[in-house]
């Protein structure tokens, strides 16, 4: 690690976000209001009125729109970002995947916000995770200052393998809650994340081409496999990236599940998220009183970690899922890709699925400590509730 | 641009024709123009001009939304069959019936 100064701020993820934003010398900003991103792209406008970010700010009237205008900027080889949330983010569907299909590095923030109806602002993962085919990588942050270092790394893994990819924080509990987050000198952000380099750049006048033409039966499956390929690459990217933002700046990402006292650990909790910050000071308390429990957190979702949870499943008799998302009709997201990782390895412990805080619903650590009894009960054979628990439902 | 010109630099335009993934560009940006990118075989049915009945009308020339047809140095007109499409609104513009629709043999 370098002996550098950071600077030291009292700020919201919100916050984080934009001043990784500016930090990240981002060229051109176009985004739509919603709660509970807004003050995401106010604090963009700031910088720009204030004369703190040479930026290209384009209002837009929709997100769909603003996912578009970074489409068309990224193509000419600008460094784009934007931010939504929830019902915004749904409403750029179309346009993620062209992101993605026309291999464009633009970063954005979803904040994790419950879609409606019934209308709600608070925080559940279901709006980041239903785009999980979109061709996006996904870096989910537990904290505020998460979401400031995984903006930065997210530009520096997007420019290299040519993928978009969305940094989540959670709705209020990181986007609106304040906390000390140590940025980086910009001297050193520019030295860690230089200017992008383009796969291709349309406002080259001297060789014209069109981008996202007419892709036959004969050519189009071609470029879903390089998609694909750029995915699988992308694990060793995020993970190189992760490191060296370690040895620079002294907080390590080099792996893509972070692990907390998982060492001798009988079963561990894996989640996504600012709930796992909870779920870490759980993890103490139940280390206190003698469960041998860890928790396992999945800083990216996509790509997704297959190696990293095979290799830490071989080593515990049971994983506790918790969701605070659900697909409907089948169960929580990540409960799904953790046992189609496992399947047919030889790493065979028992998955249970907690589904918990929805739409915001408080998940403490009273809750974690009752998941734990339940999961401690499965695990030694007695008698369970149903596999996917709907933890908190009332009950009468 | 003349027509001999047109004509030459389509023949000396690079063809391209990708046969491993790993000839492909990685995103998928347009490699050449519609000069080696020929657009003409989407079609079933085929134009075939009487130049007996033409009338020098350039009706059909007109009409072209390709365009394909040009107009030979004799005054007829001819067909650029690498990217005429098949439409049928020559033929069906034509006043004369010099313009006839045939099924293509591929």
């Amino acid at each position: 690690m370098s002996g550098y100064e950071p600077i030291r701020k009292v700020i919201s993820g919100n916050y984080a976000a934009a001043y990784a934003a500016r930090d990240a010398r981002v060229q051109v900003v176009a985004a739509y209001p919603i709660t509970p991103q807004t003050s995401i792209i106010e604090k963009i406008a700031e910088f720009i009125a204030n004369g703190e970010a040479d930026i290209q700010y384009v209002p837009v009237e929709s997100e769909h729109s603003a996912m578009a205008a970074c489409i068309g900027a990224s193509a000419t080889g600008a460094r784009a970002f934007t931010a939504t949330s929830a019902q915004g983010l749904a409403l750029m569907h179309e346009m993620l995947h062209w992101a993605s299909g026309a291999r464009l590095p633009i970063v954005m923030v979803d904040v994790n916000r419950a879609m409606a109806p019934p209308w709600s602002v608070w925080d559940d993962q279901t709006d980041s995770l239903a785009q999980r085919d979109t061709g996006w990588m996904q870096f989910y942050a537990e904290n505020n200052q998460e979401v400031y270092d995984g903006v930065l790394m997210a530009f520096k893994v997007a420019e290299q393998v040519n993928l978009p990819a969305m940094v989540v924080e959670s709705a209020f509990i990181l986007s609106h809650t304040y906390d000390v987050v140590e940025m980086i000198p910009q001297k050193l952000v520019d030295e860690f994340l230089p200017p992008r380099e383009p796969l291709y750049d349309l406002a080259d006048f001297s060789r014209p081409f069109s981008v996202g033409a007419l892709g036959t039966p004969d050519d189009y499956y071609e470029f879903r496999y390089k998609i694909a390929r750029a995915m699988e690459d992308a694990v060793k990217v995020i993970r190189d990236v992760g490191k060296e933002f370690g040895e620079r700046f002294g907080r390590d990402y080099g792996s893509m599940i972070e692990l907390y006292r998982t060492e001798d650990a009988d079963f561990v909790f894996l989640g996504l998220g600012s709930l796992m910050g909870t779920v870490k000071q759980a993890v103490d308390v139940l280390r206190e009183e003698g469960y041998r429990v860890g928790a396992a957190k999945v800083r990216w979702f996509r790509p997704f970690p297959k190696r990293e949870l095979y290799e830490l499943a071989k080593t515990v008799d049971g994983i506790a899922v918790l969701d605070r998302n659900y697909s409907f009709g089948m169960e929580g997201i990540l409960f799904t890709e953790t046992k189609a990782a496992l399947y047919g390895t030889d790493a065979h412990p028992l998955v249970r699925n907690y589904i918990v805080g929805l739409g915001g619903r408080d998940f403490t650590v009273k809750d974690i400590r009752n998941v734990a009894s339940d999961m401690m009960k499965a695990m030694e054979g007695g008698e369970t509730s149903e596999e996917i628990l709907w933890y908190h439902l009332k009950r009468g | 641009m003349t027509l001999e010109t047109l004509f030459e630099q389509k023949n000396s335009a690079r063809k391209i024709s990708l046969k491993s993934v790993d000839e492909y560009p990685e995103a998928p940006v347009s490699l050449g123009t519609t000069l080696s990118n020929f657009t003409g075989d989407w079609r079933t049915f085929i134009p075939v001009i009487d130049d007996g009945k033409c009338v020098k009308c350039y009706i059909c020339w007109k009409f072209c939304p390709e365009p394909a047809i040009y107009i030979r140095e004799d005054g007829y007109v001819g067909i650029d069959y690498d990217y005429c499409k098949g439409c049928g609104i020559c033929a069906n513009e034509c006043p004369t019936k010099a313009i006839t629709m045939e099924k293509e043999e591929k």
